[in-house]
This record gives C-alpha cells, sequence and structure tokens, in this order.
C-alpha cells in the first residue's frame, strides 16, 4: 500500500468525501469555502457539513433588479414566439423571392430572439437569484442487496425448471431453428441494395462517329470555327444534353494549340488541326477540370489544384492526381464536323475498385 | 492569479473586429464607367499612335513590334486594346503573375484612339459597337448555361473570381461593362482561354453578359452576399462568426459570479 492509497479510502472505509476538481478554462476556480461539504484532507476530514440552502440571496437589492430583468426577457422570449407564430400564419411566401426571403427573416429573427431570451433569463436566474452552493452527492452502489440477489437466481432457476427449457430439447431446439432464417433475411436483403457497376465505370457514351457538340448550344463543330489558339470550349457528346448520367462521364474539353505546341505524350492522331480533346473529369476525385490557362497551357482543378500539362498529354504536373486526363481519340465526319474516332481508351475519373 | 472577467470578453470581441476589419478591406472595390463608341478616322488614328509611342512604345516597340518585355501588337486588333485599357490593366505598373484592374490611365476617347491606331497595324477583332454588346432581348438562360460550362470554373458561378496557379487569378467580374466582358471572350486576356466567335457565337456572347450583368441585381437569399464566392466565406463566418458567438455565451454560463463577501 503506498502514499496514494492512503489518500483513497479513510480508516473508516468511508471513501474521500470531495476532492479538488482540475480547473477547466472558462469556469471558476474550485473554491472551498463555497462548498457545503468541504475539502477532505487525508490527515484531517472535515466534519459533513448540515445540508442547507440559504432561504434568501445573499444581497436582496440585487435579486430585486435581476428579478425584473430575467421577467422582462421572458416577456419578450413570449412574444418573439408569439411573432414567430404571426410571421408564419400572416407572411406569405408564394407570391415571389423577396416574399420568401422577408418570411425567412422574419421567422429566423422571432425564433431566435424566443429562444435567446428565453435561454439569457435563465442564466440570470441561476447566477443572480438561486443560491450560489455546490452540493456533493456520493453515489449509490449499483450492486443490489444479497437477499434480493438470491432471490432472483432463485427464481431463473425455478422458472427454467418449470418451463421445460433444459427437459425438453425438441422445444429448445426448433426455437433456435425459427430464429435463424430471421436472422439471415435482413443479409439476404441487403442484395437488393443494387448490381455491381460491372463495366460500366470502364466506358463512356462516346463511340465512333459519334459529333461533339458545345455544351449549352449544342452546336456541332466545324475546326474552322475553333481556330483560335489559346481557345477553349467544354463539349458533350451529341444528342446526350440532357442525359446527365451520360454527361457525367463524357464531358471533355477541346483546347485549341498553334502549330507545333502539341507534343509527345499526346496522342497526335488523335488531334485535329492542333485541337486536342481530354476528358473534362478529374482524376484525383472527379471535379470537372476546366480551368485552362492559356499563357502556360496548365489544366487546374479547382477542388484540389491538380494540375495538368495541357500540350504534353494533360500529364500531372502538381497535385493529388496520379493519372493524366484521358484524351478522346478524336477526327472529322465526311461534312467535317469533329467527331469521336471511338470511346476512351482508359476509364475517365477517378481511380476505382479494381481499375488496375 | 486573478483576471477581470471583461477582459476574456474582449479578446474574442476584438478578435472578431479585427477578421471582419480585414475581410472589408481585402473586399473593397472600385468601379470605372464606360461610354459610348465614336468611329475611327486618320485623325483618331494619328491620336493613337501619338499616345502609343508616348505611353506603351518602351515595352511594346515603337512600332508595336514587340520587345523582351511586352508582345508584338500587330495583329491583335482594338478589342484587346479596348480590353486591357479601359480596365487600367495597361500601361502595366510593373510586371506581375497577373495585372490588376485599377483605374484607367486613359479616358475613354483616348482609349479607343489608340485601339484605332493597333487595329489600322492590321488584322484583329475590332472593338464591339454598342449594339453588339447590348443585352437587349438576350436570353440569360443560355448565357447562364454557356458561364456554367465554360467560365466558373475560374470566374466562379456569379462572376466573382477565383485563384489560378503561381499567384495568377480569374479576377471578379462585378465591375466590368459589357464592352470588357465581350472583348475579354474575344481576345482571351492574359490567362484567359479565347472563346472565339465560331464557338461562342456574338449572339451567345450577349447572353453570357445578361446573364453576368442580371445576376449582379439578384438578392441575397440570406442577407448578406460575403463576397458570393461560396463556401469560403460561409464556412468563416459560421466558425468564426457562429463558433465565437457560442464561446461567448459558453463564457458566461460558466464565469464566474460575483462574489457575495
Amino acid at each position: 500500500m503506498g502514499e496514494h492509497d492512503q489518500d483513497v479510502s479513510r480508516p473508516d472505509g468511508e471513501p474521500e468525501r470531495s476532492r479538488a476538481p482540475y480547473r477547466v478554462i472558462g469556469t471558476p476556480a474550485p473554491a472551498e469555502e463555497r462548498t457545503l461539504l468541504g475539502t477532505a484532507t487525508a490527515d484531517a476530514p472535515p466534519p459533513p457539513a448540515p445540508r442547507e440552502l440559504p432561504a434568501e440571496p445573499a444581497d436582496l437589492a440585487a435579486a430585486k433588479r435581476a428579478e425584473r430583468i430575467i421577467a422582462a426577457l421572458f416577456i419578450l422570449s413570449a412574444l418573439a414566439g408569439i411573432g414567430f407564430i404571426a410571421a408564419y400564419v400572416g407572411l406569405e411566401v408564394q407570391t415571389n423571392l423577396v416574399a420568401v426571403l422577408r418570411s425567412n427573416l422574419a421567422l429566423g429573427i422571432s425564433m431566435s430572439v424566443a429562444f435567446l431570451a428565453l435561454a439569457a433569463g435563465g442564466v440570470l436566474w441561476v447566477r443572480t437569484v438561486m443560491p450560489d452552493v455546490e452540493l456533493t452527492e456520493e453515489r449509490k452502489p449499483l450492486r443490489s442487496p444479497e437477499d434480493a440477489r438470491q432471490q432472483f437466481a432463485e427464481t431463473f432457476r425455478e422458472s427454467t425448471e418449470a418451463s421445460g427449457f433444459v427437459k425438453r430439447p425438441l422445444l429448445r431446439r426448433t426455437l433456435i431453428l425459427a430464429s435463424l432464417p430471421l436472422l439471415a433475411a435482413p443479409v439476404v436483403l441487403l442484395r437488393d441494395l443494387g448490381p455491381l457497376p460491372g463495366t460500366k465505370l470502364r466506358h463512356t457514351v462516346w463511340r465512333k462517329g459519334l459529333r461533339l457538340t458545345i455544351a449549352g448550344s449544342n452546336a456541332p463543330i466545324r475546326p474552322a470555327d475553333f481556330d483560335s489558339p489559346g481557345g477553349m470550349i467544354t463539349v458533350i457528346p451529341e444528342g446526350y444534353a440532357n442525359d446527365d448520367d451520360a454527361i457525367a462521364k463524357a464531358a471533355v474539353i477541346i483546347i485549341k494549340f498553334e502549330p507545333g505546341q502539341l507534343a509527345y505524350p499526346t496522342n497526335l492522331n488523335w488531334t485535329v488541326d492542333n485541337i486536342v480533346a481530354y476528358s473534362k473529369i478529374c482524376t484525383h476525385v472527379g471535379c470537372p477540370v476546366a480551368l485552362y490557362e492559356q499563357t502556360t497551357h496548365h489544366i487546374l482543378c479547382p477542388c484540389h489544384q491538380s494540375t495538368f500539362d495541357a500540350p504534353r498529354g494533360a500529364q500531372v504536373l502538381f497535385g493529388p492526381a496520379t493519372r493524366p486526363l484521358p484524351q478522346l481519340p478524336m477526327g472529322t465526319d465526311s461534312e467535317g464536323y469533329l467527331v469521336a474516332l471511338s470511346d476512351f481508351k482508359v476509364p475517365v475519373g477517378p481511380a476505382f475498385w479494381e481499375r488496375g | 492569479m486573478r483576471r477581470r472577467p471583461i477582459a476574456g470578453y474582449a479578446v474574442v470581441l476584438l478578435g472578431l473586429i479585427g477578421i471582419g476589419g480585414t475581410y472589408a478591406a481585402l473586399t473593397a472595390h472600385g468601379s470605372p464607367a464606360s461610354a459610348a463608341a465614336p468611329a475611327a478616322n486618320p485623325q483618331q488614328i494619328a491620336q493613337g499612335r501619338t499616345l502609343f509611342v508616348q505611353n506603351c512604345s518602351s515595352c511594346h516597340g515603337l512600332m508595336a513590334q514587340g520587345t523582351a518585355t511586352g508582345p508584338s501588337l500587330i495583329g491583335v486588333g482594338g478589342a484587346a486594346v479596348y480590353f486591357q485599357v479601359s480596365t487600367g490593366r495597361m500601361p502595366a505598373k510593373e510586371l506581375e503573375a497577373e495585372m490588376a484592374r485599377k483605374p484607367p490611365v486613359f479616358n475613354e476617347q483616348q482609349t479607343r484612339a489608340i485601339a484605332a491606331y493597333i487595329q489600322a497595324l492590321g488584322g484583329g477583332p475590332p472593338i464591339p459597337s454598342a449594339a453588339q454588346v447590348s443585352t437587349a432581348g438576350a436570353d440569360p438562360g443560355l448565357g447562364q448555361e454557356l458561364f456554367t460550362e465554360n467560365c466558373s470554373q475560374c470566374h466562379n458561378f456569379v462572376g466573382a473570381g477565383g485563384a489560378l496557379t503561381q499567384g495568377k487569378y480569374a479576377p471578379a467580374l462585378t465591375a466590368s461593362t459589357p464592352t470588357q466582358i465581350y472583348t475579354a471572350m474575344q481576345t482571351g486576356p492574359e490567362a484567359m482561354p479565347v472563346f472565339n466567335d465560331g464557338t461562342i457565337t456574338p449572339s451567345q456572347k450577349r447572353d453570357i453578359i445578361a446573364y453576368i450583368t442580371q445576376t449582379r441585381t439578384e438578392p441575397n437569399p440570406g442577407g448578406f452576399s460575403l463576397g458570393r464566392i461560396g463556401p469560403v466565406t460561409e464556412g468563416l463566418v459560421g466558425w468564426i462568426g457562429g463558433l465565437g458567438a457560442i464561446i461567448l455565451a459558453a463564457m458566461w454560463i460558466t464565469a464566474k459570479r460575483r462574489a457575495h463577501r
């Protein structure tokens, strides 16, 4: 037994009544004179103080003043609550956006005032009117009395025998059997969360001959229309303007370069008149990546600053992306419009399980 | 150690005021104006050449042929000159990662004179006429679609601007005039890509201008715009303002009460 053990329990077996807690920032320091029960020390345990609360606050005049303020706050809270109901019933929200804004403002302010005034009144009540004493109450032992424990054990044993749960194994085993399918059922239900994605993540709707159209105006593009070096535009596959699921994977940016700027590892066979097409989906976590700087030829992703080198196959220059933006094989059709030569040759977007 | 209870509140309040003041100072901006378009003539070109030689030739060369510090301006067209000079980006004070918008050095007439001189050197898009940038009858809905697809990634959904790489940034469009927006799309100043008339037609450019100018007058549902740059300022206000208020309330609830002794 060390010194610390002696601190914990006193010779008469009673646990120590109170120990000074750690100071928490923002809370009052533990003050001995404010505890009715006092603070225990190892050598001189204090006598238990009588549990008496003062009938009146120390400063009657201050308490009277505070009482009026608290009552005013509670009345304010009541009025604000009535105001909330009135605003909810009375303010029109069907007409236009400004009416909705006005209604939201009235509801928000009245509800805030109602709760804040209520809370402020409560805190003031505690701080000014209620007595400023701290009481300590020991926890009762969790263990039941010995006779109650024995009685329970006896009852349990008796009922086990009387029910026949032990004596009749057929009943016991069929009961367990009946519970097994019910336990297994949720596992089967989980299967209906949906089929596995299969190869969907590896393909987009791009296919041979599908035209590139400008997102928004849905106009097909001839290389001659897109003839300003430094130009960039977002394109989507023709006919999929209203198919968000398809565009989510198939969005593409095309960039026009000066002759000679495009270089390895860009696949020059997939470019037309120094126009190159890259997936708009960042290979990190799939943000739309289209912050193209025509001075540095960097494509920047706004989410995590992955930077891709546009004239050199959109290789990663910086940031958390691990793979270049996939390049869309691009050519022209018989009418001279830009078309895809095939789907992307690698999966677009972020890496996924089993991408390899 | 004893401290006055008021000191804690004062520190938190001072911090909040400091952050608010810094934010207000950082987001303040002016708004230059613009005017109508007079036609080009030999006198105007001569005046433009004089202004160019006096103010621009040290970097761009006496014949606008370009030097080591400034690019050639032959063939860039009057639209590029109008954008750079009317937004105060040119003449540049110094070479920075990004030329900041500032009060223009030249007035509208002088700007158009320089533009006419550069235009006369040959090629490039001219300054659009007032009718070309008019938003009357334009479709802000299509403008929003095009803006969202091609502009918002840099300039933010309502044109509040945003950061690019290595000190460059996409400026806010809050003070841009329709002609400035039009010429920026045509010429692709600095890091901005070119959006030529083949891909974004002149009519669609007007739609985009209509969207940008219309968003400026939209109400802010929260009561404050907070710069309209989305989660950054909203989060900042939530953390500093909301959390600060909660901390103040917690300090008040648990503060040591004045002793009755």
